[in-house]
């Protein structure tokens, strides 16, 4: 962990000397070097064990969970997330949804994990669990399912949330994220409100996180996204958050998956 | 959070009532009304971020709609947001309109306040560097603004103080106080308006941009 902090930042002083256009060369090359061990695979590893192993009040494993694709069917599920579920009655991302098989398959109590802080408890073991599933669908495209009436919905509610100003800086999702070619400080800021940048931003989620060696959900990706635009705080798993992973994912349709991505 | 995930059963079944109650497709207004609902549901106080942030002013609210349509706003809700927000400029109490370059770059550079994780009450950043070009200096800049190097050279101010410089003096405060008063949906935060930076903090900006001895006029 900290052979690689140390190799970014030499890469970023490297790069900075050689003006801005060049330092996002810089972080290509460093996401290069990495690319063969990206330690996202570490967390693949633990939730691929978490899957299976008999867990919780009820002593059973996630492997009866129903992704969307059918229970225990993991491959492919993930590049058809978020989608509507019979048996809950809502549209549910994975994040959601492994709620909800924590809770009817393994006893777990699904609020009590959902208030739990990202990176402790049971939060933790979710980040190894969307390692594992998303890398399962790793190189697959993208096709969000919009069939019935609540993903249609839902992604209409996404884009009103993907463009609502407001808060202390009148700041929306689009500020940011609306526009081709567009930088924060020397970051480049994806485009969500189509292809590439839908499928480049949404399709790199989960991801482990370089500047904070942790593995990031999407669910953290887009409550830290809230913080920094100075919103109130989303609740995990909540329909809001749910209805802008719909409103990417669709943009984002017939991207491939490199999910478990390593990001900064 | 107990609290929240029972508001989530709640929103699945607003869900259904809403798509329910109108045949077959949701029409905008019902998509807007559930959107609202779902925002409710969904958000929750966290430190000085509080949900009445979710509460948007007719420029918010006007801008955010324009935005989904993908239409422009129309011309003539553009034109009173922008007298609206121009009547609520502060100009500088003592008629004093420039402070410290050197503060005002401290002040550029930062981007903390206001979120959740940022204590209240402790003193706010610009985020100028953020999305704008400034001083040569800083080449970590982003680029959601236009560049604002040589701001004041570009512009012929080399006396702010000048009676010929007042028109851009004035123009640039009040931008940097309430920028939709110039421009209903700019991405622009209202800085001065919405009390991000104080009435002296506003002046350092001013001085960054507009003193001919700033990094930015060299």
């Amino acid at each position: 962990m900290k052979r690689w902090a140390l190799t970014l930042v030499t890469i970023l002083l490297g790069s900075t000397a050689l003006a801005q256009k060049s330092a996002s060369d810089g972080i290509a090359e460093y996401r290069a070097l990495l690319a063969e061990g990206n330690p996202a695979e570490l967390f693949e590893a633990k939730g691929e064990d978490l899957w299976k192993q008999k867990r919780g009040p009820r002593n059973a494993s996630l492997e009866q969970c129903d992704l969307g694709k059918g229970p225990g069917v993991v491959k492919g599920a993930f590049v058809e997330l978020p989608r509507y579920f019979s048996d809950t009655g809502r549209v549910q991302d994975l994040e959601s949804r492994l709620l909800t098989c924590m809770e009817t398959l393994q006893g777990f109590n699904a609020a009590e994990i959902a208030k739990t802080p990202f990176g402790k408890g049971e939060q933790a073991n979710i980040e190894g669990l969307v390692a594992w599933i998303s890398a399962e669908s790793r190189g697959m495209k993208f096709n969000l399912p919009q069939e019935h009436a609540q993903e249609k919905a839902m992604y209409e509610v996404g884009k009103r949330l993907f463009y609502m100003r407001g808060g202390s800086h009148d700041f929306a999702c689009a500020t940011c994220h609306g526009e081709d070619g567009k930088r924060i400080r020397l970051q480049d800021l994806p485009n969500l409100s189509k292809n590439p940048g839908a499928g480049a931003g949404f399709g790199s989620w989960p991801a482990y996180r370089v500047s904070s060696g942790e593995l990031w959900g999407m669910q953290r990706r887009l409550n830290d996204c809230y913080r920094q635009q100075r919103f109130p705080y989303p609740g995990y798993g909540s329909d809001a958050t749910i209805a802008l992973g719909v409103y990417m994912g669709v943009n984002g349709k017939g991207a491939e998956s490199i999910a478990p991505a390593l990001k900064r | 959070m107990k609290h929240s995930y029972k508001y989530l059963a709640a929103v699945a079944a607003t869900t259904v009532v809403v798509l329910a109650g109108c045949g077959s497709a949701p029409g905008a207004s019902d998509l807007d009304q559930l959107t609202a609902k779902i925002a409710q549901a969904s958000f929750r106080d966290q430190g000085q971020a509080t949900v009445d942030r979710l509460v948007q002013d007719e420029a918010d609210r006007a801008c955010s709609a324009a935005d989904v349509a993908g239409q422009p706003i129309d011309e003539k809700v553009a034109k009173a947001i922008e007298e609206a927000n121009f009547k609520a400029i502060k100009w500088p109490a003592d008629g004093k309109f420039l402070g410290d370059w050197k503060e005002g770059e401290k002040i550029a550079q930062s981007g903390r306040g206001m979120t959740w994780s940022d204590k209240a009450g402790s003193e706010n950043g610009g985020n100028c560097y953020n999305c704008h070009q400034i001083s040569k200096q800083e080449i970590s800049y982003g680029t959601l603004g236009p560049s604002l190097y040589h701001y004041g050279k570009l512009r012929g101010v080399s006396d702010p103080n000048a009676p010929e410089a007042k028109a851009i003096v004035e123009y640039t405060w009040g931008k940097i106080w309430n920028a939709k008063a110039y421009n209903a949906c700019s991405a622009m935060p209202r800085a001065g308006h919405k009390g991000i930076l104080t009435e002296q903090q506003v002046k350092h900006i001013m001085a960054l941009l507009l003193d001919p001895n700033s990094p930015v006029n060299q």
